[in-house]
């Protein structure tokens, strides 16, 4: 009977087809990445790309009733020491190891609002120990090292916490990849400390292709979403997949901070020396636009 | 032969499921899940709905100053300067009747302009108040005293004539030292008057006409200060506040106002200020040393019946580290009083030792945006012996050693818009205390109100803070800046 043989036939070819090389999957990984390579690569391209960075930073604070408050600054990034071992001498980066989250140095300088321009900030980040932080009052010209005790309060009125502007340490939480679809890896991460966060879980969802930890979902102990991240635009900024606009929801008091990052550079051979006490005074123009 | 087909059928399938390039439809999975974000721009993803321009919508009613620094050819006049500034108003009043002094404490609009110049090798900074002043003395502008319709805050340049030297010259503030609002090693002019009535917190560093020189090396920095004219502090004369007057016995304002002996000689009546830092495994390390004056009347001269301010030179040191969440302090300082030193002349304060130990820390346990900390604070007379035997008769004495404790609380609240602030001083062998609750709110952006108090409770009328008993004010005021 022809059809039959036919239908056997196409059926044969394919199988065949589905099962050569040449239809197999592009991305011919020899294994899929392990959750742990997953966090710690999105860890690295959400605040560890290229040695240092600079970016100007707008927030805009909208609260539950509509009201809006912008707070404007330019923040100085530095790793200490300087990335991983791979480096070429042209400053092309060889891929470092994703398992590196160690020391930096954050520089940041209020604009607005006006009553705060020139007051500068300075975070020397220590990952699963205590940060260190000064605060410059310019009015008073007083250099003051400040508690780094509270990671998990609101970084100058913003929904933005402390520790999302500089990074929590992916050592504090357990990490499950509990889905992988198209586009992302979905991870749900728990606390090691139950006490060193508000919140009992949160659910990321990173993008695959590049790491970027595309959207956050935090949950409270009742498993119910309270607080939500979501990364808004991405721009390549001298090959780095780079989160331009950003928003933070808070929903159980609706209010969403969004922020907005411009005139990003990376490697610009920032001293380090600007991240100490002489540049809280002196602001380090060169390096500032 | 069907089911065999059937078979074949499904695991072709199931390894089609797996090749991304084909639609999502084939191989049975579904388009979304719920839940699922949907990429951002730049991620190959929808485009979320933006304005061009991204972040466009964000801007309106901004009022930017710069340009945009992606096409900045040359910067032009409008580019390298930028103003700003403030316009503040505040009234306060006693809680009680005072017979030397008015029943407001503070009566003023301020207009503060600021201009800053940024150029390729200097920064140039000009800030100045306009002041109407409701309790002033007049309104012709005293630069010194800062009295009058005009208060200079600042006038200076700014240069980095080599890698490691930074240079500030003009009229500036400065601050040093490790204390929250305790002083030894920081004898930079200091507004008591400001500090006592209810102007805010900056208005208790009085500007300084000095140049400042920094050495940054890696073994350590040298910081030097010279200050070619003596500044004073804007001390309590007794027009604004009244104060215990040793001559008369008894608390006095306006019947007796301080008029001291003025020392405006330029590089004869000068000062020195000099800090070495260093940081070691953590410790912020200092030494400290002032060659110059007591910056408040610390001598009488009996001839002329005025004050004097007698020559001072104070030798310090201090460390802060990081500790259990916080940071602690520790610092002291001697002041040798260079023209008493046996402390037997009872018209000059003697010499002093002075120390402090603080710890500050952030509560996060109890509550986010609280923070808190204690100071415990002395100073020691040298030659106390000396000092009772040359008293005059019916002279109170003052003890050989003051204690001091010092307690700060504060807390930000409705997404840090409120701060609510208490400092409290308390000497117990002064048995006096002075507490500063203070409460400010930031209407929006421009806008902000606060109200406080400063209150003055003491045992006798002698010591330091029981002085002012009949200064314990509340103020009000409103902040427009811009």
């Amino acid at each position: 009977m022809k059809r039959p043989v036919q239908s056997s036939l196409f059926h044969l070819v394919l199988l065949a087809m589905a099962t050569t090389p040449a239809f197999a999957q592009e991305k011919t990984a020899p294994t899929e990445p392990t959750v742990e390579q997953i966090v710690a690569a999105a860890n690295r391209v959400g605040y560890y790309q290229g040695r240092d960075g600079r970016a100007q930073v707008k927030m805009v604070i909208v609260d539950g009733q509509g009201r809006e408050r912008v707070r404007e600054m330019t923040i100085l990034r530095r790793d200490q020491p300087a990335a991983a071992a791979g480096e070429t001498a042209g400053g092309a980066k060889v891929e470092a190891d994703d398992s590196y989250c160690g020391e930096q140095r954050f520089y940041v300088r209020f604009k607005r609002p006006a009553d705060v321009d020139k007051t500068t900030f300075l975070v020397w980040k220590r990952p699963g120990e205590d940060d260190s932080r000064w605060l410059y009052l310019p009015a008073l010209d007083l250099v003051k090292p400040i508690s780094a005790a509270d990671k998990r309060s609101s970084f100058v009125g913003s929904n933005f916490y402390y520790e999302d502007v500089s990074g929590r340490h992916i050592a504090a939480d357990t990490h499950e990849l509990i889905e992988t679809t198209k586009d992302y890896y979905v991870i749900r991460s728990v606390p090691k400390d139950a006490k060193s966060a508000e919140f009992a879980a949160y659910k990321m969802w990173i993008h695959r292709a590049s790491s970027v930890v595309v959207k956050v979902e935090y949950r409270d102990d009742k498993d119910e979403v309270y607080r939500t991240y979501e990364a808004l635009a991405v721009d390549q900024v001298q090959g780095y997949p780079t989160v331009t606009k950003a928003k933070m929801t808070d929903l159980r008091s609706k209010g969403h901070t969004i922020v907005t990052y411009t005139d990003v550079a990376y490697d610009l051979d920032l001293p380090e020396e600007i991240f100490t006490e002489r540049y809280l005074r002196q602001a380090p123009r060169r390096y500032m636009r | 032969m069907m089911r065999a087909v059937a078979i074949g059928w499904i695991t072709a399938a199931a390894a089609l499921a797996q090749v991304p390039e084909l639609p999502a439809g084939l191989g049975g999975q579904e388009p979304e899940k719920a839940g699922e974000p949907t990429l951002p721009s730049g991620l190959g993803g929808q485009e979320p709905g933006l304005p061009s321009g991204l972040g466009g919508g964000d801007e309106a009613g901004q009022h930017e100053q710069q340009a945009d620094p992606a096409d900045e050819p040359e910067a032009g006049w409008a580019e390298r300067w930028r103003f700003g500034g403030f316009f503040d108003v505040r009234a306060g009043a006693r809680t009680q009747r005072d017979p030397y002094e008015r029943d407001a404490s503070v009566g003023e609009a301020r207009l503060r302009l600021e201009a800053e110049g940024a150029f390729d090798s200097l920064i140039a900074r000009l800030a100045g108040d306009l002041i109407a002043d409701n309790l002033q003395r007049g309104w012709g502008p005293d630069l010194e005293t800062g009295e009058g319709c005009f208060d200079l805050r600042e006038a200076n340049v700014a240069i980095s004539p080599w890698s490691t030297v930074d240079l500030k010259v003009g009229r500036q503030a400065l601050t040093w030292g490790t204390g929250d609002l305790l002083f030894i090693n920081d004898l930079f002019p200091k507004d008591w008057v400001s500090f006592l009535t209810g102007r805010d917190t900056e208005y208790l560093k009085a500007p300084s006409d000095a140049i400042r020189a920094g050495f940054f090396t890696d073994l350590a920095n040298l910081e030097i200060v010279y200050t070619p004219r003596f500044d004073p502090d804007r001390f309590v004369r007794g027009e604004r506040l009244s104060y215990f007057n040793p001559i008369l016995g008894r608390r006095a304002g306006r019947d007796a106002i301080q008029d001291p002996l003025v020392r405006d000689r330029w590089f004869e009546d000068d000062e020195v200020a000099m800090r070495l830092s260093r940081n070691v495994g953590g410790y912020e390390l200092a030494a400290y040393g002032y060659w110059g004056r007591w910056k408040s009347p610390a001598g009488f001269d009996m001839t002329a019946g005025r004050g004097t301010f007698p020559r001072l030179a104070v030798y310090g040191a201090s460390a802060r580290t990081q500790l259990a969440g916080g940071i602690a302090n520790v610092e002291v300082g001697y002041y040798d009083s260079r023209q008493d030193a046996d402390g037997d002349d009872a018209l000059i304060d003697n010499s002093q030792l002075r120390g402090l130990i603080g710890f500050e820390r952030d509560l996060p346990e109890l509550a986010h945006g609280l923070t808190a900390g204690m100071q415990y604070y002395f100073e020691a007379m040298m030659g106390h012996d000396e000092y009772l035997s040359t008293l005059p008769s019916g002279g109170t004495a003052r003890d050989e050693v003051r204690h001091v404790v010092t307690a700060r609380l504060s807390k930000l609240l409705l997404e840090q818009r409120l701060r609510l602030s208490l400092f409290a001083f308390y000497s117990p062998s002064d048995s006096d205390a002075y507490l500063r609750p203070s409460a400010s709110y930031a209407i929006d952006d421009s806008w902000t109100a606060a109200v406080g108090a400063n209150v003055f409770v003491g045992r006798d009328q002698h010591t330091f803070f029981g002085q002012f008993e009949n200064d314990s004010n509340v103020f009000l005021s409103l902040r427009m800046s811009f």
